[in-house]
Parts: C-alpha cells; structure tokens; sequence
C-alpha cells in the first residue's frame, strides 16, 4: 500500500513534469529569442485544453485532436506575435503587458465560451485501464503522456542542434545583433518560434486535459509554474526546461500530496536559492 | 508655481468636500476604493515612473499585510499594535521580496514579481486553516484612530483621504529628492550611475521596500475598507489593475496614477453593474493603452494642452516643448 502511494505519486510527479515541459519550453525559447516573457502562455495551454474538449466532444480520435488544437493555438500565437507585438517592436516591457492583456482576453472568452465548470476530457478508450506490472497497477495514459514529453524533448533538441533553423535560432538567441548581420531572417525565426512555442503549449492544454480538466484559473494556475521553471532552469536553454520541469513536477506534487497547506511555499524555496546563487539559472544562455 | 500652488488648495478643497459634493453612502463609499486604489498606484508607481521597475507582483503585499493584520487582531492585539506589525512584517518581506526580484535586471524582474506575487496568492488559497482557504477572512472591527470613530462612509472617506496626504506628500518629497533623482538615474542610465560611485541594486532597493511599505498602507486601507480578505483580492488581475492605474493615468507624473486609479475604479464600477465582461476590457485597456498611449493619460494632455496654448507662438514652440518634458518627469502638483 505504502509503495503504490509512492510509485503513484511519482508517476504522477514526472507526467505533470511532462506537461510542465511541453508548456516551458516554449515560454523559454520565445523568452531566449525574443527576450520577452509571453504572459499569455498559460492562457494558450487553457485554450488548447478547451479546444480539445470541444474537439473530443464531437467525436475527434484525441491524437488528431491534440495536434489540430495545438496547431490552432499557435496560429492564435503567430497573430499575437504579428499582429500586436510587432506594433511595438523594441518595446519589450510594453510587449510583456500587452501579453498580459491579451491573456486577460483569452481567459475571458473562455468564461463566455465553456462556462465556469471544470470540463473534463476524457482521456483515449484504449489507456485508461491501468497497467499491471509485478502487482502493482500504474496509469497508462500518465505513462503515455511522459513518454510523448520525452519523445518532444528528443525532437526539440535535434531540431535545435542538427538542424539550420536549430543553428539558426541559437545564433539568435547568442547574439541577435549579428545574427541580422550575416543575413539570418530574424523576423520570420520570431513568428516561427512563437508559433512553435503556442502550438507545444496548447498540445500540452490537450494532454493535461484528462489529468487537470479544463477549467477557468488553469492559466493563472499554470503560468507561475512555467515561470517557476525558467527561472530554476534558466532561459533559452531546453536542457534547463527539461530539468526545471521535471523539478517544478515533483516538488509540486509531492508539495499537494504531503502538505497541501504548503504547496506554493515548497516552490518557494528552490527558487530562492536558485535566484540567489546561479541568478541565471541552472543552465542559462542569457540574463534572465 | 503660484498657480500650481493655487489648484493645489482647490484641489485640496474639493477632495475634502467629495461627500458633501456628492452624498449618498454607495458613492462616497466608491470615493473611499478610488483612494485606496490610488495608493497603490502611488506607490507601484515609485518602482515604475521613477526607477522604470515594473512589478506583478504588487497584490502580494495586499497578502502579507493584510492576512497578518486580520490574524493579529483575531489573535487578541489591540488594532494600533496589530497594524504597526502587519506593517512591519509586510515591509521586511518587501525587503526580502526586493533582493531575489533585483537578482535580474530587466524583464526578469516582472517574471520574478510575478512568480513571487502568485506564490502569496498560492498559499493564501492553499493554507485553509490560517487563511480561511477560498472562502476568506473577516477583520471583526474597524479601528478608531485617537479615538476618532470612522465606522460611517464619510468618515472613513477622511480617514482614507488623510492617509493618502501623507503619502502623496512623502511620495512627492522623495521625487524631488537626492534619492529620487539617483533613481532616476540608475532608470535611465545604470552604468554611468555605477561609475559615479551610486550603488545602483542598493538605490533600487531601498525603493522597491519603500514602494512595499506604502503597498502595505494600502492594503491596510483595504483591508479596513471591506473588513474581509479572501485570495480573489490578491491574485494576478489585482497586480494587474494596479500597474494599469499607474500606465493609463502616466507613470512619469505623480498626479498620473491617481488619475488612472480613478478611472478604472469607477469603469469597473459602472461596468460590472451592466456587462460581465471586464476581464476582457480590462484586456483590452491593457492592449490598447500600451499601443497608443504608451505615456498614459496625464502627460498626454499636459502636452495636448501645452501644444494649444502655444499654437499662437510658433517661434517659442521648442524651449517649452523640451521644458514640458522635464515639468512632467517631475510631476505637475494639482
């Protein structure tokens, strides 16, 4: 019994590390490229897990769904990116509390379009018998979604180091002023991050969705935590996103299982020690 | 100066006939928010007009000092010594907050404030048995300040508008200061600042505990105000509002952000009476304010208003133009 509470809650711990991922990542190459924390991006995890709902209630096989709302997402992100922050280009705090503003828009839409109850999605037929292994039962589809977060984190990494885009973000995230000057498109690499990072935000809104439920607050809930991340893992580094999400996963589920009275003050703490000896995180690229 | 000294009196004035001006106990009590709020435009105004700091996090003091007052006098402190600690707790954690938001200079300071800010949220919510959790807590009584009784609306109108003379009055002093000027300074040009000797994180510091110190005021109000505090009063949207008061009504004048704590206290007000949808105004304020107006209200028409009233003399049109911009770094007293 003791030992199926602690395989459970690890299980559990490393799929929302999963999620946390598939959230951060995103927010800390956007964060490293553009140089501007995307505070509409736990608002775009919301709107993926809604899209998803909707999408699944209509009879969608739930993988099509989570790359159609996905993609959805990050064309929702591509207009932000061009349609307002290109308005105030070289004004980045004025670009961080236009995010913020546009977060507020989106939260408030889904209010008016999902109502204020907690829609739950339901997770794929075929994974929602738990496994059973050596006597004891694991989740499958926590298991799944850790391994498609790992499958992403293995995709991310070869894309950024064994591709000419990869190169070519990294050369922006390193020095943008000479990345312009030896003729690398800048402009088009921003709105293709961003659509990047939206999109893996809102595929990780489907893919929590049978773990949290889509419900108003998921944004104001998840943004900190993603924010939590980049600032334990440092910005622009995905080996630092992977790490701090997989960090932020157990130190907030052990934190609600143990002491749920003390959860938020259990991520306190790293992040004070964090910010006091390595101010730019574990694995930081640039100054956060 | 004679003029401005003049409006001031006006000014003065008015605000202190506000509940004669307008009785009725709802608007004078709509009044009391619109000074509360401006407080805490005021005072994130500090970190924001005058050190370019642009914190999330300012909610989070509506937390710290005003649970900790709440609990104090549920715990049997008499309510001066319980707010003196409320304040004093609240103002070391500004000092505590300062230092780990100060470890990144730009924009990871908003995404530290934040996280910060949220984090009092997430323990306010999760910690039932000290906080009430969701539903909240109440403050049994109002205080009585000498002995003074300010129970009614009106008189907790006074009580609130005193309160703020004294910050506007401290607030307007450090603008002018030594102090106020190094901060600028260290805003606008941190290395040369630091080749001249200013320690730059100290000077930012000490304003960013300041700003704590007159954000804990506030929430005292606040909490004095509603006599309840549950965490919906210190989310992100609270941190929000209150950094959109000081944009809107222009963060490089002092009068700004009492202006923009005006207008956006009333258009919640009167909105939320007829629509629903003020999370998506307030979005699109957000949006649009940023866009458009990235100066705020104030120092817009003080530079609309300058423009008319130079029209007719063309030839001076520059010397004033640029003496307009320093008059309004510096705040026009009203």
């Amino acid at each position: 019994m003791q030992w199926q509470f602690w395989i459970i809650q690890t299980l559990n711990s490393v799929a929302f590390g999963g999620l946390l991922f598939l959230l951060s990542s995103g927010f800390s190459l956007i964060f490293g490229l553009m140089r501007i924390p995307n505070l509409a991006h736990g608002a775009f995890f919301m709107l993926g897990a809604y899209f998803g709902y909707s999408l699944l209630a209509r009879g969608g096989n739930f993988w099509l769904v989570a790359l159609v709302a996905g993609l959805g997402v990050g064309l929702i992100g591509i207009a932000l990116e061009r349609l307002v922050l290109r308005q105030i280009a070289g004004n980045e705090q004025g670009q961080v509390l236009v995010t913020l503003g546009v977060s507020f828009i989106i939260a408030d839409i889904c209010l008016l379009a999902w109502t204020g109850d907690p829609m739950p999605l339901p997770a794929p037929q075929e994974l929602r018998r738990p496994l059973l292994f050596a006597g004891y039962a694991f989740p499958t589809y926590r298991l799944v979604v850790l391994v498609i977060a790992l499958v992403a984190a293995v995709g991310l990494y070869l894309l950024m180091e064994r591709t000419r885009i990869g190169a070519m973000i990294r050369a922006g995230v390193d020095d943008m002023e000479m990345a312009r000057g030896v003729g690398i498109p800048v402009s088009r690499l921003f709105t293709m991050v961003f659509l990047l990072g939206s999109s893996l935000a809102g595929i990780g809104g489907v893919l929590g969705g049978p773990i949290l439920n889509a419900y108003p607050g998921l944004d104001a809930d998840m943004l900190p935590l993603a924010l939590i991340v980049v600032i334990l893992g440092g910005a622009g580094s995905l080996l630092g996103a992977f790490v701090g999400s997989f960090a932020v996963g157990f130190l907030y589920n052990f934190g609600i299982a143990l002491a749920p009275d003390l959860a938020y003050f259990v991520l306190f703490l790293p992040m004070v020690l964090v910010l006091v000896f390595l101010p730019q995180g574990l694995f930081g690229r640039v100054q956060l | 100066m004679r003029a401005n000294a003049l409006w001031s009196v006006v000014a003065a004035v008015l605000l202190i006939a506000v509940p004669w001006i307008i009785g009725g106990e709802f608007y004078i009590n709509m009044a009391s928010q619109v000074l509360i709020y401006a407080l805490f435009a005021l005072s994130i105004n500090m970190m924001l007009g005058f050190g370019g700091m642009v914190s999330l996090g300012h909610a989070g003091y509506l937390g710290l000092a005003g649970y900790a007052l709440i609990l104090l006098v549920i715990n049997g402190f008499d309510q001066l010594s319980a707010a003196v600690l409320a304040l004093v707790f609240s103002t070391a954690m500004a000092g505590l907050f300062g230092a780990l938001s100060l470890r990144a200079p730009g924009l990871g300071f908003i995404m530290i404030t934040l996280a910060l800010g949220q984090i009092v949220w997430g323990i306010a919510y999760r910690a039932n048995n000290l906080t009430g959790g969701d539903n909240g807590i109440r403050l049994p009584a109002r205080p009585a300040p000498f002995g003074i009784d300010i129970s009614s609306a009106p008189r907790f109108y006074w009580f609130s508008l005193a309160i703020l003379a004294v910050a506007f009055f401290f607030i307007w002093r450090f603008s002018r200061s030594p102090f106020g000027a190094s901060l600028k300074g260290a805003r606008d040009q941190p290395r040369r600042m630091s080749m001249l000797g200013h320690n730059v994180w100290l000077i930012r510091w000490l304003t960013f505990v300041m700003a704590g110190f007159w954000g804990s005021v506030a929430s005292l109000l606040f909490v004095y105000y509603n006599l309840f505090l549950s965490p919906h009063a210190l989310g992100l949207q609270q941190s929000a509002e209150i950094l959109l008061m000081a944009i809107l009504g222009g963060a490089t004048s002092l009068t700004g952000p009492i202006v923009g704590a005006a207008i956006i206290t009333l258009i919640k007000n009167v909105v939320s009476t007829y629509v629903e949808r003020w999370n998506t105004l307030l979005g699109m304020t957000f949006v649009l304010v940023i866009v458009f107006m990235p100066y705020g209200l104030v120092p817009g028409c003080q530079t609309l208003w300058r423009k008319i009233t130079t029209r007719s003399k063309p030839a001076a049109t520059k010397p004033i133009e640029i003496k307009a911009s320093a008059d309004s770094s510096s705040g026009g007293c009203s």
